[in-house]
C-alpha cells in the first residue's frame, strides 16, 4: 500500500514535470483558456447588462468559472493523450512489469492530471484578482473553487485514460479535443442558462458539466451558499464512477490482450 | 534449480496462433539465448514471461513462482528491458532510474544510491542529468539495462537488447551481460542475431512460427548439423582430380561452383595437413583452403528450412571460427 502511494505521487510528479517540459502540452490548459477569457471579457463585456443574466461584480468574474472549466477539460484530455503516449512508446509496459498495483498507474497519471488542475484554477483565480474580479467566497470559496476544480479534472481524466486504455492511441484521444468544446459550449460554462435558445438550453440544463461549472462559479461570484456546490460534488461523484467502471474495464482488458 | 520453466505456452490472438505449445527450461544462473526471425513469438513469449500477457494455454513459472497465479511475486523477481528501449524522453536518466527504484520499493535514500552506482556501471554518470531524448541509442540501451537492474533481479529479460546498435554499443551491452551473469543473473535474452546467442548464451532455443524447433548448447546444436568442412578454391587442374584425391580423407559435399571443392572432415584442422599433402603429390595447385565449421545459421537452416535474414552487421563475411 505505502509503495503503491509512492508510486502514484512519482508518476504524478512525472506527469507534471513532463508538461512543464513540453510548452506544448500548456498551451491548451493555460494559453488557449487565458486569450479566450480575454477575448469573451474585452468583447462582450456588456452582457451582464441583459436581463437573465445572474447578478455579478463584473462579466470577468463570471467567465472565471468558465476558464476554469474549460482549462481543466483540456487538462483531463492532455493527461489521456499522455498516457496514450506512454502505451504507444512501451512506457506503461515497464510499469506494469513493476510489483506494484496496476491501477497505481493510472492513479499516477491522474494525480498529475488533478495537480495541473489545481495549477490551473489557482492561474484563473489570480488572473481574476489581479484584474478586479472579487472571489465572493473568499480563501474559503478559492479553496472549495479549487478543491472541485481537482475533483472534476480527476474524473473527466479517467474518461481520457479509459479511451487511451482502450485503444492505446493518442491519436484518437487527441480527436477528443473538439469534443470538450462542443460539451463545454452545450454546458453553462460561457452563457448563463437564461440567455440559452431551445435546444442548447435544455442540453444545458442536464448536461453534467454546468453542475460542475456551476459549483465553482457559485463561491466566486455569490460566495459560499452551498447548493450548486453540493450538485457539483455529486455530478463530479457520478462522472469519476463512471470514468472509474470505464477505466478499470480498459485496463483489464488492455492486460488480458496486450493490446 | 531452474529459473525458468515452461510447460506447453500458448498464446492465440484471435484465430491466430502466436505461440504454440512452448516447453523450455533455464537454470539458475544460466544466458538462455532465444533466438527466431521477426514474428516468430519471442517477444509474445517473454511477454508472457514477464506477466505482461495473459497465457491462453500451458503454463509457465519464474524464479519459481506461477507466472498467473503470483504475477506479483513474479514481478518483484524479474528485470526487464524490453524492445525498442521504453524510455520516456522527457526525463533525465538518474530521474528514470529513480523512478524505477520507487517501483520497486526501495527506499528513496537506498533508490539515490542504487541510481548512483547504476549510473556508474553503465558509464552514464556524465549524461545522468540529461534528458534521454539527447542519448544515443547505445546510451538508452545502456540505461534502461541499468533500469532494469535496480532492485537486483534474480532473473533478467532482455528482448532483442541491441537490435539497431552499432558495434561498439553491442559489445559494450554484450560485455555487461557477461559480468551480469558472472555475478549470478540467470539471463532471458531475445535476439535475432545468430552470433550475439553464439557469443552469450549457455543454451539456445531456436523458435519458428511460434514454436521450439531445436534446444541445446550452441555447440551441442552446431555438432548436430555435422562435421566440419576444408572449403579448397583450386589455382590449376580439375574439380574431379581433386575431388578423387580427396575421395579417400573425407566426405565430398556437392560443388557450390566449377573451382571449389567442399570436403566435409571428421578431425576438422587435424585433416588440412592430409588434404595438403594428397593435392600437393597430386600436382593439383590450390588457391585458397579454409576450414569452415558449422554454424548457428547452419543450425537455423537445418531446423527451419530457411536462412534467419537479420545477419548481425558486426559478423564478418569470412568462414565463422567458433573456436
Amino acid at each position: 500500500m505505502r509503495t503503491n502511494l509512492r508510486v502514484v505521487r512519482a508518476l504524478g510528479m512525472r506527469s507534471v514535470r513532463q508538461t512543464f517540459r513540453r510548452p506544448q502540452l500548456m498551451a491548451p490548459i493555460l494559453v488557449f483558456p487565458t486569450l479566450l477569457l480575454a477575448i469573451q471579457t474585452g468583447g462582450a463585456g456588456s452582457a451582464v447588462n441583459l436581463p437573465g443574466f445572474p447578478p455579478v461584480q463584473s462579466f470577468l468574474q463570471f467567465m472565471l468559472a468558465g476558464a476554469i472549466m474549460q482549462s481543466l477539460m483540456l487538462a483531463a484530455n492532455s493527461g489521456g493523450i499522455a498516457l496514450a503516449v506512454d502505451i504507444e512508446m512501451g512506457f506503461t509496459d515497464r510499469l506494469f512489469a513493476a510489483p506494484i498495483s496496476r491501477y497505481a498507474v493510472v492513479l499516477g497519471r491522474l494525480a498529475g492530471t488533478a495537480a495541473l488542475g489545481a495549477f490551473a484554477a489557482l492561474w484563473f483565480l489570480a488572473i481574476g484578482l489581479i484584474f478586479g474580479a472579487e472571489i465572493e467566497g473568499g480563501v474559503a470559496g478559492a479553496v472549495v473553487a479549487v478543491a472541485l476544480t481537482v475533483g472534476a479534472t480527476v474524473g473527466i481524466g479517467g474518461i481520457g485514460s479509459s479511451v487511451a486504455l482502450r485503444t492505446g492511441r493518442a491519436s484518437i484521444v487527441q480527436g477528443l479535443f473538439p469534443l470538450v468544446f462542443v460539451i463545454l459550449f452545450l454546458s453553462t460554462a460561457f452563457f448563463p442558462e437564461g440567455l440559452m435558445v431551445e435546444p442548447a438550453k435544455t442540453v444545458a440544463q442536464y448536461n453534467p458539466m454546468s453542475f460542475v461549472v456551476e459549483g465553482i462559479r457559485e463561491p466566486i461570484i455569490a460566495g459560499l451558499e452551498g447548493s450548486d456546490v453540493l450538485d457539483a460534488v455529486l455530478a463530479i461523484v457520478g462522472i469519476a464512477a463512471l470514468s472509474t467502471l470505464l477505466s478499470a474495464r480498459a485496463l483489464r482488458h488492455r492486460l488480458a490482450t496486450g493490446g | 534449480m531452474k529459473a525458468i520453466v515452461v510447460e506447453g505456452l500458448e498464446r492465440a490472438f484471435g484465430d491466430v496462433l502466436a505461440v504454440r505449445g512452448v516447453d523450455l527450461s533455464v537454470d539458475e544462473g544460466e544466458i538462455y539465448g532465444f533466438l527466431g526471425p521477426n514474428g516468430a513469438g519471442k517477444t509474445t513469449t517473454v511477454r508472457m514471461l514477464t506477466t505482461l500477457l495473459l497465457p491462453t494455454g500451458g503454463r509457465a513459472s519464474v524464479a519459481g513462482y506461477d507466472v498467473v497465479g503470483e504475477a506479483h511475486a513474479v514481478r518483484a523477481s524479474i528485470g526487464v528491458a524490453l524492445q525498442e528501449a521504453a524510455l520516456d524522453p522527457l526525463m533525465t536518466g538518474r530521474e528514470l532510474i529513480r523512478l524505477q527504484a520507487t517501483l520497486h520499493g526501495l527506499p528513496a535514500a537506498e533508490g539515490r544510491r542504487r541510481a548512483d552506482e547504476l549510473l556508474e556501471r553503465v558509464d552514464l554518470v556524465e549524461a545522468a542529468d540529461r534528458r534521454v531524448g539527447t542519448y544515443s541509442g547505445g546510451m538508452q540501451r545502456r540505461l534502461d539495462l541499468a533500469a532494469s537492474l535496480v532492485h537486483r533481479p534474480r532473473v533478467l529479460f532482455l528482448d532483442e537488447p541491441t537490435t539497431g546498435l552499432d558495434p561498439v554499443s553491442r559489445k559494450t551491452i554484450w560485455e555487461e551481460v557477461r559480468e551480469l551473469n558472472e555475478d549470478g543473473t540467470t539471463v532471458f535474452l531475445t535476439t535475432q542475431y545468430l552470433e550475439e546467442a553464439d557469443q552469450l548464451a549457455d543454451n539456445v532455443g531456436i523458435i519458428d512460427s511460434g514454436a521450439i524447433v531445436a534446444e541445446a548448447t550452441p555447440d551441442a546444436l552446431k555438432a548436430e548439423i555435422g562435421n566440419p568442412h576444408i572449403e579448397l578454391q583450386l589455382e590449376e587442374g580439375s574439380i574431379a582430380d581433386a575431388e578423387a584425391v580427396c575421395t579417400g580423407i573425407g566426405k565430398l559435399m556437392p560443388p557450390k561452383d566449377g573451382r571449389t571443392v567442399l570436403l566435409e572432415v571428421e578431425r576438422g584442422a587435424g585433416d588440412i595437413p592430409r588434404v595438403v599433402r594428397a593435392l600437393d603429390e597430386a600436382g593439383i595447385e590450390v588457391a585458397s583452403l579454409e576450414l569452415v565449421k558449422p554454424t548457428l545459421d547452419d543450425v537455423f537452416v537445418a531446423k527451419t528450412g530457411y536462412h534467419l535474414e537479420k545477419q548481425d552487421p558486426t559478423a564478418s563475411s569470412a568462414p565463422v571460427d567458433d573456436g
